[in-house]
């Protein structure tokens, strides 16, 4: 397995810091970052999907049962979703403290 | 066969660039813009170069643009001076730090306020810490061989750093001098083509300019500072190898009557020719007086610098750039940081002047030397005076 960021030393790094592993940004846990977290009373949804076309993330997919839900592993909590879901399916909340 | 031409400095280096093969250019052609790529556009418009001239709406697009070039692995050039060097800069540490070997002519300018467009180092001084290997010249001669040298340094495998090559504005830029310029076969037997080794392909994606936080940025800068010290190696290479086929030889640091010598000058850029005749009729008083030359601005050439200077009891830096409120002139602010931590070294004094197209003539660097000596000897080597300013 490659090496995680922080067990780099200045000789591991590609010339001029390249990356070269294509798509290599999806191992980045842009959640990290997030302080509130959206919930869903799907009762209300109508699968329109504007919350997916809104989400700047992308990060918002259908699940199983055909409602948009977010990835949490990439969710940053900025509540566009929300804001834009016309039935009102989205409610944010803070995270918890750990 | 190589051949001598009246030229004017600022074409010789558009026919450099045009011997070089360039693939792209990227320029601003308004002022502060020399002649350099006025002429290179009419060499690509006669076809006279296989190359694309991207005429863009300023410096900071032009250098960007050669980013993108370079980074496809195309050979890339451009040219600028003075303001237009300093609209450049925000792109300038995206091409060294992102490794892409772009070669920039600067004619070296002044900036404003008061608007100036005439010669002096204040553009390129800015630019010190960019990352940029910088050479200074001091003919229309030595520019037009820097530039094809600095093609195949910057490009070298082990070096892919962009590099500058500066020459004095209007001094050296818009004087007419015989140069003497090599022919087609000739760079083409000293210039390989250029081969990046992470071209942008689709077939092999790669990421350039990744954003890099706090637990990667400084094992990248680390990465670039020692790769960028070891670039020294292949430019004493290159030179060399210059030398030995085409005549002309360059080094970081050259001397002038240096031999023995108990007073040393300082300059860097086209004043150094002033100052070989001041120091040539101080000799033939029998003053004990030399000459020595920077060529290598960046990386700092410590070793030969310390060579140079060791034996002197007193040495006069002279700079054509002023630092506000710091060390008067910023060379011989490195050079002091240099000599140290050295036991054996000269006495330092620094004189500024040559600012925004002043001239500086062989008497003014007579009179350096001679004030350099009594201030040295009352013991005020802290200070820096300014040369030919009206009190």
């Amino acid at each position: 397995m490659a090496k995680q960021d922080f067990e780099l030393t200045w000789k591991d790094l590609e010339i001029g810091c390249i990356v070269t592993e294509p798509g290599s940004a999806s191992s980045y846990q842009t959640g990290d970052w997030r302080s509130q977290r959206p919930t869903y009373d799907f009762t209300r949804c109508i699968k329109c999907g504007v919350c997916a076309i809104y989400c700047p993330e992308p990060c918002i997919h259908p699940n199983e049962e055909g409602y948009f839900e977010t990835d949490l592993f990439y969710c940053k909590g900025c509540g566009i979703c929300a804001r834009e879901c016309p039935t009102g399916v989205i409610t944010m909340v803070e995270e918890e403290e750990k | 066969m190589s051949k001598r031409v009246g030229m004017e400095a600022s074409f010789a280096i558009a026919e450099a660039a045009k011997l070089a093969r360039i693939e792209v250019a990227a320029a601003y052609p308004i002022t502060p813009q020399t002649h350099i790529v006025e002429r290179l556009s009419e060499l690509v418009a006669d076809g006279e170069v296989d190359a694309e001239f991207i005429c863009v709406e300023s410096e900071h697009s032009a250098m960007s643009a050669c980013l993108g070039s370079a980074a496809t692995g195309a050979r890339t050039y451009t040219a600028t001076a003075g303001q237009g060097l300093e609209l450049m800069h925000e792109v300038l540490s995206v091409a060294s730090s992102s490794r892409l070997p772009i070669v920039l002519n600067v004619a070296n300018r002044a900036l404003s306020s008061p608007l100036s467009v005439w010669g002096d180092h204040s553009d390129a001084m800015a630019t010190r810490d960019c990352g940029w290997i910088q050479v200074f010249t001091t003919s229309g001669q030595e520019a037009f061989d820097q530039t094809i040298c600095a093609f195949k340094i910057a490009e070298n495998p082990k070096v892919l750093f962009p590099m500058m090559v500066h020459l004095d504005g209007f001094h050296v830029s818009h004087v007419v001098e015989p140069i003497i310029l090599l022919d087609q076969e000739e760079v083409d037997s000293f210039l390989p083509p250029y081969k990046y080794p992470f071209p942008l392909n689709p077939d092999k994606p790669v990421t350039m300019g990744a954003f890099g936080p706090p637990v990667i940025y400084t094992e990248a800068k680390k990465a670039q500072e020692e790769a960028f010290i070891a670039t020294k190696g292949t430019i004493l290479e290159v030179w060399d190898e210059f030398g030995k086929k085409f005549g002309r030889h360059y080094a970081p640091v050259e001397t002038f009557m240096a031999e023995d010598a108990e007073i040393l000058l300082l300059t860097m850029g086209s004043f150094s020719q002033t100052a070989e005749v001041a120091i040539e009729k101080m000799r033939g008083e029998g003053k004990k007086v030399g000459l020595v030359k920077l060529r290598l601005w960046r990386p700092f050439p410590f070793e030969e610098l310390r060579e140079a200077l060791r034996d002197a009891q007193l040495l006069v830096v002279f700079d054509r750039c002023l630092s506000y409120g710091g060390t008067g002139g910023p060379v011989c602010g490195e050079i002091k940081a240099a000599l140290y931590g050295e036991e054996k070294k000269p006495r330092v004094v620094s004189f500024v002047g040559g600012l925004g197209g002043r001239d500086i003539l062989p008497d003014h660097f007579e009179q350096m030397i001679a004030r350099g000596l009594e201030i040295a000897e009352k013991g005020q080597e802290r200070a820096y005076e300014m040369i030919g300013v009206r009190e």
